[in-house]
Formats: C-alpha cells, sequence, structure tokens
C-alpha cells in the first residue's frame, strides 16, 4: 500500500523547548491514522506542521511524493490537506452554507457551482436544515461538524481532523463516527485525526501513532498500541483506571 | 432555500426594494425641487457615503481598519487637479492616473502591513503614519502650491461637463452616480468568490487560510479597490471646490469623516454608508444652521456632535443603524427565514 502522507523526522523548538522532536509516520492511502497522546505531546504542533501553519526546524512532509515542506496553508489545503481546528473557527456572521461555500471555493471559481457542492457537503453531514442559520448561533456539536464540513468542500485527498470529537456527547460521537466510517469506506478519503475519545479511535483507526513529549513512543495497530507498556504508562493509565 | 442565502448577508425583501427605488427616484428628481443650499448639502451627504463605500471594502467587507484615508482622497485630488492645470488633461482621462496613484500609495501600505504582520490597530497606525507624511510632503511641493494651496481655474457659468467644470446640479448628479456605481460594484464584489474570500479572511483569517484563500492576495486586492474608489471621490472633490490644502485634504479630521458615516450606518453593509451619511451630514449642517441663526460663535461643535453621534451609535447600536432599521421595518430577510 502506497503511502499517501509521509512525515519524516519533522523537529519544531518554540524557544528552545522542543514540542516535536524528529517524528515520522506514514498514512497509507485510503486509511484512518489516529494521532493520541498526553496533551503537550505535540500533536496539534504536528497538525500545524503538516498544515503549513509553520515550518519545521527539520524534516520533510509530503503528499503523493510531492513536498509540502514550506508552503503557506492555503497552498497545502490546495495541495490536497483539508483541516480542522481544535478550538472550532467558523466564519460567525456568515451562514453554515455560506461557511462551506467558501471552502468549496478552493477548488470552484464559480460561486453557484460552489453552493452546489456545498450543500451536497451539508446534507452529508446532516447541517442541511441549519444551512441559512449564522454559524454563530450554531451549538458546538454542529459547530463541530461545521469545521468537518468547510474542510470537506475542499475536497481534499486528507483529510486533518483535530479533536472533532471532543466535547460531543456519547450519541453525538457515534453519529461523527458513522459519517467519518463512511467518507472513508465510501469515497476512499484517508483521514489522519487526533483524538482523545479512545472509544473512537479504536473503532475507526487502522493505525494509532502516540506521541509523548514530541517523540513518537509507538506506532501500530490499535490493538497492539493499547497493550504496549510505554503507552499505558504515558497516557493510557490515567484512562484505563477509571 | 435558493432565496435568502443568495443574497449575502440576507436578501432584500418587497417592501425593501420599493423604498430603495423610491429613495433612488427622490435623489433624482431632488435637484428639480430643492433650493441651491439643499442640492449642495447633498452633494456633500452623496460623497461622503460614496468615500464610505470605498472604506467599507476595506474594513467593513475585510476587516482592515484604515484610519488615512485622506490619503487616497488627497493623492486622487492632487494628481487629477495637477494633470489638469499643467497639462490640460481633463478629470475623465486624469481619474485613471489618479486611482493608479492612490492604489500603488495603497499597495506600498499593504505590503508592508501584511507582509511583516502588522495587525489590527497598528496596521491602523500605519494608514494615518503615511497620511500624515503625505499632509507634511504636500506642503512643500510647490509645484502643485505647497502648504498656500493649489487652485484650479474657475469660470464664472462655464458648462463643459468633459472637463467636469459647470453648475453644481451637475456636481450633484456625478455624486448620486458615484455612489449608484460603487453600491453595485460593491454588491457584486459581494457575490463574487473574491467577496466570499475577504468576509472569511474578516471572520477568522486562519479558517479561511486553511480553506485555500491566499490572506495577502485577498487583502491586497481589498486595499487596491478601496483606495482606486477613495481616489474617485478626490478627483470629485478637486473640481468640485477648485482649491486643494494638504492641512485639509490629507488631515486625521478627513480621514475619521469618511470612516463616521459606515459606523453609524452598519459598517461591512451596502446601505450602511449611504444611511450612516444621510443621518450624519444633515444633522451636522442642521446644527451649523441653529448656531449661526442662533448667532453663537461656537467652532468645533460640529465636531462635538459627530463625537456624540458616534458614542450613542457605539454604545446602543453597536452593529450601526441599518441592520436594526432593516429588521424592525422588513426591509431585509433574515437568515434562517424562509425564502
Amino acid at each position: 500500500m502506497a503511502a499517501l502522507l509521509e512525515v519524516e523526522r519533522l523537529s519544531k523548538r518554540f524557544r528552545g523547548l522542543k514540542a516535536v522532536s524528529e517524528v515520522s509516520f506514514s498514512v497509507p492511502e485510503g486509511r484512518i491514522l489516529a494521532l493520541i497522546g498526553p496533551n503537550g505531546a505535540g500533536k496539534t504542533t504536528t497538525f500545524n506542521l503538516i498544515a503549513g501553519v509553520f515550518p519545521p526546524d527539520e524534516g520533510r512532509v509530503t503528499l503523493k511524493g510531492r513536498n509540502l515542506t514550506g508552503l503557506k496553508p492555503n497552498q497545502v489545503c490546495t495541495a490536497g490537506i483539508g483541516r480542522t481546528f481544535q478550538i472550532v473557527k467558523p466564519f460567525g456572521q456568515l451562514t453554515v452554507e455560506d461557511n462551506v461555500v467558501v471552502g468549496a471555493l478552493a477548488r470552484e471559481r464559480s460561486v453557484e457551482a460552489a453552493r452546489v457542492q456545498a450543500r451536497a457537503v451539508l446534507e452529508r453531514l446532516e447541517l442541511a436544515d441549519q444551512a441559512n442559520r449564522p454559524a454563530r448561533s450554531l451549538t458546538l456539536p454542529d459547530r463541530k461538524r461545521l469545521e468537518v464540513a468547510r474542510a470537506l468542500a475542499t475536497r481534499p485527498t486528507l483529510l486533518l481532523l483535530d479533536e472533532v470529537l471532543a466535547g460531543l456527547r456519547p450519541t453525538e460521537v457515534d453519529r461523527m463516527v458513522e459519517v467519518l466510517r463512511d467518507l472513508n469506506r465510501r469515497e476512499g478519503l484517508t483521514i489522519l485525526m487526533i483524538e482523545h475519545v479512545m472509544r473512537a479511535v479504536m473503532a475507526l483507526s487502522d493505525r494509532v501513532v502516540v506521541l509523548d513529549h514530541g517523540e513518537k513512543i509507538a506506532d501500530g495497530a490499535p490493538a497492539e498500541v493499547v497493550a504496549d507498556p510505554r503507552v499505558v504508562e504515558s497516557y493510557l493509565g490515567a484512562e484505563a483506571l477509571e | 432555500m435558493s432565496g435568502p442565502s443568495r443574497m449575502m448577508p440576507s436578501g432584500v425583501t418587497g417592501r425593501g426594494m420599493m423604498l430603495l427605488v423610491l429613495a433612488a427616484l427622490g435623489l433624482v428628481i431632488a435637484p428639480f425641487v430643492a433650493d441651491r443650499y439643499l442640492v449642495s448639502v447633498l452633494t456633500t451627504v452623496l460623497w461622503f457615503a460614496y468615500v464610505g463605500q470605498a472604506w467599507n471594502v476595506m474594513m467593513g467587507f475585510s476587516g482592515l481598519l484604515s484610519l488615512g484615508h485622506a490619503l487616497y482622497v488627497g493623492l486622487g485630488a492632487y494628481v487629477s487637479a495637477a494633470l489638469f492645470v499643467h497639462f490640460g488633461i481633463g478629470p475623465w482621462a486624469g481619474m485613471v492616473l489618479a486611482m493608479l496613484v492612490a492604489v500603488v500609495a495603497g499597495c506600498v501600505i499593504g505590503f508592508l502591513g501584511f507582509r511583516f504582520g502588522v495587525k489590527g490597530v497598528h496596521f491602523a497606525l500605519l494608514t494615518i503614519a503615511f497620511a500624515e507624511v503625505a499632509r507634511i510632503g504636500f506642503d512643500h511641493i510647490t509645484w502643485v502650491g505647497g502648504s498656500g494651496g493649489f487652485f484650479l481655474p474657475v469660470e464664472a457659468g462655464a458648462s463643459d461637463p468633459l472637463n467636469l467644470r459647470g453648475s453644481p446640479v451637475l456636481f450633484y448628479y456625478v455624486a448620486l452616480a458615484l455612489v449608484v456605481g460603487a453600491l453595485f460594484l460593491s454588491r457584486a464584489l459581494l457575490h463574487s468568490r473574491l467577496g466570499y474570500q475577504w468576509l472569511a479572511v474578516r471572520e477568522e483569517p486562519d479558517a479561511a487560510e486553511a480553506s485555500g484563500v491566499d490572506l495577502f492576495r485577498a487583502r491586497m486586492t481589498a486595499v487596491a479597490v478601496s483606495s482606486a474608489l477613495t481616489a474617485l471621490g478626490g478627483v470629485f472633490q478637486a473640481f468640485y471646490f477648485n482649491n486643494l490644502f494638504p492641512e485639509q485634504v490629507f488631515s486625521m479630521g478627513r480621514s475619521i469623516e469618511i470612516i463616521l458615516p459606515a459606523i453609524v450606518g452598519g459598517i461591512g453593509t451596502l446601505v450602511g454608508p449611504i444611511l450612516g451619511a444621510f443621518i450624519l451630514t444633515p444633522l451636522g449642517e442642521a446644527l451649523t444652521f441653529l448656531i449661526e441663526a442662533g448667532g453663537l460663535d461656537l467652532p468645533g461643535l460640529k465636531q462635538l456632535f459627530y463625537g456624540a453621534a458616534l458614542v450613542v451609535i457605539v454604545v446602543f447600536r453597536p452593529e450601526g443603524v441599518w441592520p436594526w432599521l432593516a429588521r424592525r421595518l422588513g426591509l431585509v430577510r433574515q437568515p434562517g427565514e424562509g425564502a
């Protein structure tokens, strides 16, 4: 299986603090990979390095063999990576539909074509009935869905999801897991997700990468990784005891 | 389903459209029924409505606060006036170069601001700095009169629309055409791909960028469009008043006067800057009239009034008068309402 995304020895320091240190992993095409680890492990920094928010100090990011290192976020988007934000960032005063239209305009020149596409995406994420409401009036679960909708509308080959399940109730988590699974299975969308909700990680992911203190400490099938003593000690321990 | 969101931010209702048409008709016939004084007041109203719309493209659509728009007014005014006085080039041709010079100035400010991450208030300070440099600089450019002022030749009773020489009524209609043109242009821009990208950048720059929007390009085009439109207002001003003084044209006070209508009427809305100008300018004029009629000499009272009006708006209607009025009178469809 060819790797769609290849992350090689990625490092980033903030004022001397090693946020991410020589992290390597790859995401095969059509798979779902989960990035887990305790708070401050460097997960979101890794995301931001892939998405072009800031350049890495060292290392390389390639998508389908194309080097994305040093590109700006909008160029990374155009190259085929869509992302959501952990702290949701809706275009508050725009309608839900117009939020998604902005995403669709990444590929479409015409607003009309973008709108047609936005409506299809909203349908997909069960937001169609909210289409004409201002985005700022949405509930948190709907805002999370809107993040995914806007990212999907950019027609990515790889979707980066930063804790889209956090703060959702169990039934809402199940709905979102269904949507993501469906996108992956039916449309072959490759997904890289940061997630704390282990139930969803186990249900969705084909592979799990664990970060701790900016370093990769485990990489493998979900069942193997959760049995890894280092992972249990650094991250799962607390939850496993609960 | 297709109605409201297509018309961003929300659609105009039948009643709203009727009122708009009536207002337009009223403005078209106004010079036939109004006296000279009223026509001059209305021309001032329209001028502020126009430059307010131009400013709105930057602040209202793209979230870029400019407190130095007098710069573009002044550049437009001086370039077109200099071309006319020194080379006999009329304003219709001169405005092209006037706009171009303003766009270049805007792009220099934009480049400095956006390349080096100067944001928000600091960007606003940058715009002030450039306007102030121009104000002081033009004081010393004797080719256009320096601090002593620059004057366009005036012939009594001349009627030469091709050189924008003529009666106050001619200027009234030119100003009206500018306002209507800017309204249609603003509307078209808001409904375009670029318009959506501007709004996204205004709301959440990071999310806009992650959605494929080139922040630098989006912001630079907003500055270019806004400065070009504002320069046109400057051309109008030069040929309307026939005199230019750096102290007035480039002044900080002028920059603030330009942004008040949009703030009062509603930043980011299409009608807001126009409505704001129709509220502020006549009230200011009425105040001046009353003070003079009362035999009082109170310079600066108009500025005080503008300040008070601003406070009232910011406290009670922070989103501006137009969104509130439109809701109350049912002139626009609200997001979430059926078509």
